[in-house]
């Protein structure tokens, strides 16, 4: 059949637009998760009961064995990184989400519709960031409580490092549910990569002072490089004893080289970047 | 309100071209041939439909047209465009009504028309409008602010058919729509469908392995184990086999069959009968109990049904549940009702 359709009226937006079409889908996509949100309070509420069990178990708990702090609140160390633990499990959860629509069948009406799947993935990855970034940044709200101090710029550097952040971890939750085919599997990578991501990030513990195995693996882990910056400008908008500056010291040393910020922004910028691709073409197969 | 965009223009452009073409279409799995050769075409406007038992190639075949498998042999044209090179052109130009829902539950009707527009580019002066019209083919407006989530299986099917026909495709896919749903929605859904045939000149494509459904198609092809093995009108179909279906059951099936064939009858085993097709049924009653040569507890005399004319083309019975073929986990129909 020679049928040729150059004619055809009702193609041609979709060759010259291309890109509109897919900052269209881009938009939609990433709505559908907000909505989503706001429609499961008890998500957004349980969400909660993790960090702030973990800020209470450690701030209380383990202050005491921590040992010497500098006179700095052993509280005021951990909730950097209880922020970003909020972050990093709500933007793996949004991610997982596409896990449920593969059992729901939504999925489907997504990957067979005719857009690119590079739009749906951002969509969905700067969806569930924002989530996740909302999330992160209400847990702020207990920062006076804990005695950490607040200023407007602070508020501001926490919120761009926490979209950084959950950027990156949607990605790469994005591009294992990809691979995952059953809600089982999510349980799996829970427990054998999520959570060993968290706790071997600096996110709980200060980085310094540990046996060499342990920080050769956190120094692997990529969580680590989106945990110091946070906790470095919560920690330069404090004011810090010079005993607790040394004994919490920020920044990674790797052979007594301390990698400076921008790098470890770069470092999970990068992060973000290949998990993406890999989401892509996660999609993209076809049987 | 919105003139739909085909009519005039459109069927200009269709000249010359099938809404479905497909030639010597085939699809291997390893050492499974799941669909063999297929050759047909579909010309716009028509409801055509895939009758056969689960496992027969049906829903391989219309994952193939619509871009979602990649073909082994052969190649597929909708609306002039092919499966394989222009996969997006296709996509653009199908509905899709899978077997299983694809709605997202936690959004309600109206959200998952506006996510399915943006997905279909349809130009955002006229979604509004398009989804209004959905709704209301549907006879879904006044639900249109309801979660998906709070609708019945039925009503979610509707809403599945409105959604396919939002950017007035010219082939809407239908993958075996009325599973699980009661005679009354089914017919409900069938009005839709057929009101859309008319009112928008909609290609409807269908795979269903209830007779009843396949009734509603203008042509029928009959699918089994991976061929078309029979391919016309429902009345020419039942034509070919005869004027009557002579349905006897007998003490010894097997017999009945074997003493039948030899006395020149044609004839076919059922799973709990023997038919035979003949001229004239009521004149042969006689002759055949005769020539069974075997006890006889009932006969039935009827015109024949697509059913007959299935055992008759592959000597097999279509009955729900059957045909071994994979089914889809049943579990996944509680978790998706919820």
């Amino acid at each position: 059949m020679s049928a040729t359709k150059t004619n055809v009226t009702q193609a041609q937006p979709q060759h010259h637009l291309a890109a509109t079409s897919d900052l269209r889908t881009i938009g939609m996509v990433w709505r559908r998760e907000l909505i989503r949100f706001t429609r499961t309070r008890t998500r957004i509420l349980t969400s909660f009961v993790q960090p702030i069990l973990f800020l209470f178990v450690l701030g209380y708990g383990m202050a005491s064995l921590v040992g010497t702090t500098g006179g700095f609140d052993f509280k005021k160390f951990v909730f950097p990184g209880i922020v970003a633990m909020t972050v990093v499990t709500t933007a793996i959860f949004s991610a997982i989400s596409i896990v449920w629509d593969r059992e729901f069948g939504f999925l489907r009406e997504m990957l067979v519709a005719p857009v690119s799947r590079g739009a749906l993935v951002i969509g969905k990855t700067l969806g569930g960031a924002s989530v996740a970034t909302v999330q992160g940044t209400i847990m702020l709200a207990l920062a006076p409580l804990i005695g950490v101090h607040l200023t407007p710029l602070l508020v501001l550097e926490v919120i761009g490092l926490e979209m950084l952040m959950a950027s990156a971890l949607t990605a790469f939750g994005v591009f294992v549910a990809s691979r995952i085919q059953r809600m089982e599997g999510f349980q799996v990578v829970m427990q054998l990569v999520l959570f060993p991501m968290i706790f071997l990030s600096g996110a709980l513990f200060p980085l310094n002072g540990i046996p060499g195995w342990l920080a050769v693996i956190t120094r692997i882990n990529p969580l680590t490089y989106a945990v110091d910056p946070l906790r470095h400008v919560v920690f330069a908008a404090q004011d810090m004893p010079t005993a607790a500056a040394a004994r919490f010291a920020t920044g990674v040393t790797i052979f007594s080289y301390t990698v400076p910020m921008f790098l470890e922004i770069v470092i999970v910028l990068a992060f973000l970047v290949v998990f993406l691709g890999l989401a892509i073409v996660g999609f993209a197969k076809k049987d | 309100m919105i003139e739909p965009e085909r009519g005039a223009g459109l069927t200009a452009m269709h000249e010359g071209t099938y809404a479905v073409e497909v030639d010597k279409l085939s699809k291997r799995y390893g050492e499974v041939e799941a669909v063999k050769e297929v050759s047909f075409t579909v010309e716009h406007g028509e409801v055509f439909a895939f009758l056969g038992p689960n496992g027969a190639g049906k829903t391989t075949t219309i994952r193939m047209l619509c871009t979602l498998t990649q073909p082994t042999g052969g190649r597929a044209l909708i609306d002039g465009y092919d499966v394989s090179a222009r996969p997006r052109e296709v996509r653009q130009r199908i509905g899709l009504v899978f077997q299983e829902q694809t709605l997202d539950q936690q959004l309600t009707a109206e959200e998952n028309l506006r996510f399915h527009a943006v997905l279909y580019g349809v130009a955002k002066a006229e979604v509004n409008a398009r989804i209004d019209r959905a709704l209301r083919m549907v006879q879904l407006s006044e639900r249109r602010s309801d979660l998906v989530s709070t609708f019945s299986g039925g009503m979610a099917r509707r809403l599945e058919i409105a959604r396919g026909m939002l950017h007035t495709p010219a082939v809407l896919f239908l993958d075996e729509p009325t599973i699980g749903l009661d005679p009354q929605t089914r017919a409900l859904m069938w009005e839709d469908v057929l009101r859309l045939r008319k009112e928008e000149g909609v290609t409807i494509f269908l795979t269903t392995h209830y007779m009843e459904e396949a009734e509603y198609a203008d042509r029928i092809a009959i699918i089994d184990q991976g061929r078309i093995v029979a391919l016309d009108t429902s009345e020419a179909l039942k034509r070919t086999i005869g004027a009557d279906t002579v349905e006897l059951a007998t003490g010894d099936d097997d017999l009945a069959a074997k003493n039948l064939a030899e006395a020149g009858f044609n004839v076919k085993r059922g799973d709990d009968e023997v038919v035979a097709f003949v001229e004239n049924g009521e004149a042969q009653v006689a002759s055949i109990i005769a020539a069974a040569g075997t006890p006889i507890r009932t006969v039935k005399v009827h015109r024949p049904t697509l059913e007959d004319v299935f055992l008759h083309y592959t000597g097999r019975q279509i009955r729900e549940g059957q045909g071994g073929g994979p089914i889809p986990p049943h579990f996944m129909h509680f978790a998706r009702r919820r």
